[in-house]
């Protein structure tokens, strides 16, 4: 297969439009990532597929990420000279920056055809909290169909052009996305209303209640 | 002196709604619907599961019919759902190797396999040689104890109540002994190490596999004597569920149920991860996609498997079974991301790992081959009665540990 840099050039040349990024993993891995915008994102996923010398027809794994906003504390040095001549003074200055979160879908790509791989793609949404949609890529690899769902289910990301988006593991009335990294589980998940209350009104209604007890004491 | 009571007696006969009392909520039970002698062409939807016997778990399958004819149908699951992937991400490393174990259950070896070699990846860690071998030792092992569990199961389904299952059941007893007398555990043996793997096994057990492998092509011919050419299993089998070739690798299908379709992708040669480059063997391929394929590629693989452990202990080499210099405790991988798949028994089986330099993973994701096999499910069972469905999903080897995590 062609190195990653390779392939960015060459999607950079085919779409001008097109925001091609190289994510570099620094791991022992190396197996970097192109990070595409989502408004190119399934041209350039039908280009991958049928590109021939490319040809990456299966999508193995979908993913999703979640990044939430971070706090970044950078700290700078500054060297001040002392005026009465003595050893200059360091002065450290902390600035606070917020990093924006996002939510990230992860896939990897291989090809059958040609038996190489992986190329990893990645997508990211705008924010964690209304722009969360990206385009799916179930109409380019079927193989999307469930993973995405999943991702929804899990992190929140809104596919479209999903067939069928709806949740697949948690149940459909459930209303948050529990792999996000700030999602807070319920006391008791197994809670649900039940007629406990009205039946201790019943049962007040019904049974008289004991006397009380007399207000001077029965000494 | 008396006092009033706080709420006096009602008359006998009030009604709650004179009292104020709601209405108990009552939960919403199953709409009852009459049944007609005809339909009259009208399509009847019911719901298989998730209590079905035939569903290998807890799955529900929700289908339309038409008369007999199934026109559409949705697989509905996460009954099991626990999310083993947030488990994943607040623990360390190596206690999720335990965890890995309840995802197919019938293949933990494999299971832990596939993680410890994403996380081996994510870490650059390398593995000696004689733990490269006990791995497909012991990975083959689970190929043959799923296959004919598998092909069991499917006969299940085809009607034969539990014969051919006792038969799989059998050998497979022979094999999960072993792995407890290896790793103390039938099942959930928890055996692979970042770097190796637990246990270094006897002379003693070494044989004991080499008995059972030198004895289980016998137990294959005398399996598929019973069942390949049963005109039954002929019938219900050939031209059922057909998956066409441009449609198993456009939807993700991995594993024999890939091969059955005529795709050749394994992954032990496609990656030749692990020492499987060394090993002579060969990939079977079917031709028409059907179920009748599928359970072949169950057989096939299992005289193949047979194949590669006779060379595994033939050739097993001394040394140490871990890394001198793997870490066990305080383990943190550099930051980066690793995806590691090996050919699990029922298709790839992945891990994908982000590592932020911390003891736990920041994110930690399976991928469930099962899962993702469920994908044509509906496909394969447009046009075929309900009774096929049964043996369409019973060929396409799912574990519900896995698919719902």
């Amino acid at each position: 297969m062609e190195t990653i840099e390779q392939i960015r050039d060459r999607l950079l040349a085919r779409f001008p439009g097109a925001t091609v990024t190289l994510v570099p993993n620094p791991g022992p891995a190396a197996e970097h990532s192109l990070l595409l915008d989502g408004a190119h994102a399934r041209a350039v996923a039908f280009f991958l597929r049928d590109d021939e010398a490319l040809r990456l027809d299966y999508c193995s794994n979908v993913t999703g990420v979640d990044w939430p906003d971070k706090e970044i504390v950078e700290t700078t040095k500054t060297t001040v000279p002392d005026p009465a001549g003595g050893p200059a003074k360091v002065v450290e200055h902390k600035t606070k920056r917020l990093q924006p979160g996002c939510l990230e879908v992860v896939y990897h790509l291989y090809s059958m055809a040609r038996s190489h791989g992986p190329l990893v793609v990645r997508l990211r949404t705008g924010n964690r909290q209304d722009a969360v949609t990206l385009p799916s890529l179930t109409p380019v690899w079927r193989a999307a169909e469930f993973q995405e769902r999943e991702v929804y289910d899990l992190y929140g990301v809104i596919f479209e052009g999903h067939p069928d988006l709806r949740r697949i593991l948690m149940w459909d009335e459930f209303k948050d996305h529990p792999m996000r990294k700030d999602y807070v589980s319920p006391d008791d998940y197994e809670w649900e209303p039940t007629p406990h209350g009205e039946v201790l009104a019943r049962a007040k209604a019904h049974f008289p209640a004991p006397p009380p007890k007399p207000a001077g004491g029965a000494a | 002196m008396s006092t009033p009571l706080a709420t006096p007696n009602p008359e006998p006969g009030t009604l709650n709604s004179e009292l104020g009392i709601p209405p108990w909520a009552r939960p919403g039970g199953p709409t009852v619907r009459p049944v007609h002698d005809e339909f009259h062409g009208d399509l009847l939807e019911i719901s298989m599961g998730p209590q079905h016997p035939s569903t290998h778990g807890v799955f529900r399958m929700i289908a339309t019919l038409d008369g007999e004819k199934i026109v559409k149908l949705k697989p509905v699951f996460g009954y099991l759902h626990r999310n083993h992937e947030k488990l994943g991400e607040n623990t360390t490393y190596l206690a999720s190797m335990p965890y890995t174990d309840r995802l197919d259950y019938l293949c933990s070896m494999t299971n832990n396999w596939a993680y410890a070699l994403a996380v081996e990846k994510l870490a650059g860690q390398p593995v000696p040689d004689r733990a490269q071998y006990l791995r497909i030792v012991l990975g083959e092992l689970t190929r043959l104890v799923n296959h004919a569990c598998l092909v069991g199961f499917l006969f299940n389904d085809l009607g034969t109540s539990f014969t051919p299952l006792l038969y799989a059941f059998r050998e497979r007893e022979k094999i999960i002994d072993l792995f407890e007398s290896l790793s103390g555990s039938r099942m959930m043996c928890n055996y692979q190490r970042f770097g190796g793997c637990r246990v270094d096994p006897t002379p003693e057990w070494l044989a004991e596999v080499k008995k059972i492998v030198d004895g289980f092509p016998r137990f294959l011919d005398e399996f598929e004597e019973l069942l390949t050419g049963n005109e039954i299993m002929l019938a219900r089998t050939q031209g059922i569920g057909v998956l066409s070739r441009e449609l198993a690798i456009a939807a993700g299908i991995t594993g024999p149920m890939l091969r059955a379709s005529g795709v050749a992708y394994d992954i032990r040669k496609v990656d030749g991860y692990g020492f499987y480059p060394r090993f002579d063997f060969r990939v079977p391929l079917g031709e028409h996609g059907d179920t009748y394929d599928r359970y072949m590629m169950r057989i096939l693989e299992m005289r193949e498997s047979v194949k590669i452990l006779q060379q595994a202990l033939r050739d097993l080499p001394e040394g140490p079974i871990m890394d001198p210099k793997a870490k066990i405790r305080g383990f943190r991988p550099k930051a980066g991301e690793a995806y590691g798949r090996i050919e699990g028994p029922k298709g790839e089986i992945g891990f994908y790992l982000i590592s932020d330099g911390s003891p736990n993973p920041y994110r930690y994701r399976v991928r469930p081959p099962s899962f993702v096999n469920l994908t044509v499910l509906e496909d394969m069972c447009l046009g075929h009665t309900i009774a096929d469905s049964v043996v369409i999903l019973g060929s396409v080897d799912i574990v519900l540990g896995e698919v719902d995590r």
